[in-house]
């Protein structure tokens, strides 16, 4: 170690690069970067790859990348949480099966059971139905966490029986049958034409978000300036401000410019009396309603854990439980917690996961702790225990679905997808393992 | 006299016992501590010193005897309960969460909020920088993890966070030993300021020269026994270091239970 700060991985020159520079005026996190730089590499190569070995570039467009947005969120909800277990130097194998157990149990509630009281397609059934779910998950969770902190059984093997009982428990609950179709608005939340919001909902999202994300840089430079910080130049400030809300803009325009199919303006057309020839109306899908979840639950993730006193004490639970139970913290009621969150996110999950199926299966969410898993290490998340970001989790499930959808675009079969995403978080594990020794 | 050791003591520890798988740790030992008063809890590794002082900060539970604190049974189950009762310690291993920066460290457990209930960072890094400001004038790496901290720093940082919080009763196990003469010399300094501030602290080592000077008293174990227990002006190094080796209780001590019988 040297006395000299240098900043996360940058290499030790005498003489800092620009871009090390720019990295540190700025304080964008160097791995940040790079997972962005492998995402980007993995969109033009499969795009690129489809263009010229197939001859149709398929991967580049909105209708893709619309889908790739939506098929990441039930990952992406799960992996936040997962990033919270992981870091505590845990493990969860569950929640494919806790989200498989929770969407049955909303299926059967939604379609068996609240019509026979509400009547069928009443506003409140998909209100119930999820707010039921997500209690399941959590109840799930919080099981899982008791028996993990308070008998001191290790989480592998108590998530591992969990992942075997709650498939078979799914299974005993409809005797194996699949539940379709769900009711008609809970359908809404796992996206679709009518499950998105439009392109001037779109715009407002994004506006808000812009202003977000300005407000937020000056508060934290007023928030400096009154402890007296040292200041990010405002340069910096102002390249950060337009990087986001340009990001936050060329999302919208992406989710805009996907059409409604022909098929859909075609019925919309016909049950609303539209005069105009369905070839020329051009009806955006706009932000998926899955995607928004995913989006709010990041920032309440984020929130969560690095803004509030539970968050501060999963980290550093992680960094040295011992440490962290002699200063006073109750670390087993810690991790009943955060097992439980990981919980209630799986039956969000599970929300998303049946309402884009329209229908509970009995396999469904099988082998999404392999992803889920992969997604939080594949976003930084070390298994040593106190590192670890929602951001990055998130990404990580973006790249490990990209990864997914290309090969499928691009017509590879199944057994080569596993072997590829299987050699990728191996590969991605490694890279991060040499990044973090020559960071130090 | 250095220090008043009549009236109530701030501590007192009777007949404490705790074992580990049939092996007695601890065995019947007592000790008190008044205020303004250092008792250096002296021993060979493995004596039970630090066994005995992880009871008294709540890290382990006790299987027998009684602790008191201001003249009242205190009921110490956890670390929690001990920071209740004003007691904080400096563990050997410095117990520090090594992914989470200096102020965090502080606070840990005792979050500065918001009014809104969140971490108020930037209150509880501006504090840190006063209490650190004080014991490591030169410290300035408040937004780095621990992990890239040197010994002392991060000895300064376990420091701190005893202090922070208005302590009556500090433990300190082993404060000295990842430090340079420097920054032991600051220890030493910070020990007889807050001796001032009517603070009590029990010193604990296995090396007689680094506490002997700073003590008023000595209490010495040896497997898991109080060998006995003297007054620093009292005795002479030899003499304790007898006690330490052979558990051979001079003139000037009082014997305890672990005392080595005469032949």
């Amino acid at each position: 170690m040297t006395d000299i700060p240098t900043l996360h991985g940058a290499a030790k020159v005498d003489k800092e690069s620009p871009f090390i520079r720019f990295l540190r005026a700025t304080e964008i996190d160097a791995r940040l970067l790079g997972m962005i730089a492998a995402l980007i590499l993995i969109w033009v190569g499969f795009h690129f790859y489809g263009h010229f070995v197939n001859g149709f570039g398929a991967f580049l467009t909105p209708r893709n990348l619309w889908n790739l947005s939506v098929q990441t969120s039930s990952i992406g909800v799960m992996a936040t949480g997962m990033v919270l277990v992981i870091v505590t130097r845990h493990i969860d194998l569950s929640v494919g099966s806790i989200l498989g157990f929770s969407a049955m149990s909303m299926a059967i509630l939604q379609v068996w059971i609240l019509p026979e009281f509400l009547g069928l397609g009443h506003p409140m059934i998909w209100i119930i139905t999820v707010v039921f779910g997500l209690l399941i998950g959590a109840a799930i969770g919080a099981f899982h966490g008791y028996l993990i902190a308070y008998l001191s059984i290790p989480a592998f093997i108590v998530t591992l029986g969990g992942l075997l009982v709650w498939r078979g428990a799914a299974f005993l609950l409809a005797r194996g049958e699949t539940i379709s179709p769900v009711d008609a608005t809970f359908k809404h939340l796992g996206g679709g034409p009518f499950g998105a919001i439009g392109s001037t909902g779109s715009w407002i999202v994004g506006l808000l978000g812009c202003t977000a994300a300005v407000a937020l840089i000056f508060s934290g430079r007023a928030k400096r300036r009154r402890f007296q910080f040292p200041l990010r130049p405002v340069w910096a400030e102002a390249f950060l401000a337009s990087i986001s809300c340009g990001g936050i803009i060329a999302f919208v325009l992406l989710v805009n410019s996907y059409p409604w199919p022909k098929g859909i303006v075609k019925q919309y057309v016909a049950a609303n009396n539209i005069e105009t020839p369905v070839s020329e109306i051009f009806i955006s899908h706009g932000f998926a309603i899955p995607v928004l979840i995913m989006i709010a639950v990041g920032i309440a993730m984020t929130f969560l854990a690095t803004r509030t006193r539970f968050g501060r004490y999963v980290f550093a639970i992680g960094g040295n439980p011992e440490a962290a139970e002699l200063a006073g913290i109750n670390t087993r009621w810690v991790t009943v917690k955060i097992f439980a969150l990981m919980g209630m996110l799986c039956g969000l999950s599970a929300v998303i996961a049946s309402a884009r199926l329209n229908s509970a299966t009995n396999n469904l969410g099988t082998l999404d702790e392999l992803y889920v898993i992969a997604a939080a290490v594949i976003g930084g998340t070390s298994f040593a225990g106190g590192i670890g970001t929602i951001y990055g989790a998130i990404l990580g499930a973006l790249v490990m679905q990209s990864l997914q959808t290309g090969m499928v675009l691009i017509g590879f079969d199944a057994a080569i997808q596993q072997i590829v995403v299987g050699t990728v978080l191996v590969v991605a594990v490694w890279i991060d393992s040499v990044y973090r020794r020559r960071a130090k | 006299m250095s220090s008043e050791t009549s009236g109530t003591p701030l501590v007192e520890i009777k007949d404490l016992s705790i074992a580990f798988g049939g092996i007695k740790a601890v065995d019947q030992a007592s000790v008190d501590l008044f205020p303004g008063e250092v008792v250096a809890i002296l021993g060979h590794n493995g004596a039970g010193k630090s066994t005995l002082i992880k009871v008294l900060s709540g890290a382990y539970k006790r299987d027998g005897g009684q602790i008191f604190v201001n003249g009242e049974e205190a009921d110490i189950n956890n670390p929690r309960d001990a920071k209740q009762y004003g007691i904080e310690t400096i563990y050997q291993t410095l117990a520090v969460a090594d992914n989470v920066d200096a102020a965090a460290n502080l606070y840990l457990g005792r979050e500065i909020l918001t009014s809104f209930g969140t971490l108020d960072d930037a209150a509880m890094e501006a504090e840190a920088r006063k209490v650190m400001g004080r014991l490591n004038p030169n410290f300035q790496r408040f937004k780095e993890p621990v992990s890239k901290l040197s010994g002392g720093q991060r000895q300064s940082v376990a420091i701190a966070r005893a202090i922070l919080f208005n302590a009556r009763i500090l433990i300190m196990d082993e404060p000295t030993a990842a430090l340079g003469p420097q920054e032991t010399e600051q220890v030493s300094e910070l020990i007889q300021q807050l001796k001032k501030e009517g603070i009590g602290i029990f010193l604990i080592s296995h090396d007689i020269h680094d506490v002997f000077d700073l003590a008023d008293r000595v209490a010495v174990m040896k497997n898991g026994q109080m060998v006995g227990y003297a007054r620093t002006e009292d005795v002479s190094k030899d003499e304790v270091l007898g006690m330490i080796i052979m558990g051979k209780c001079p003139a000037g001590a009082i014997a305890g239970p672990g005392a080595m019988q005469e032949a």
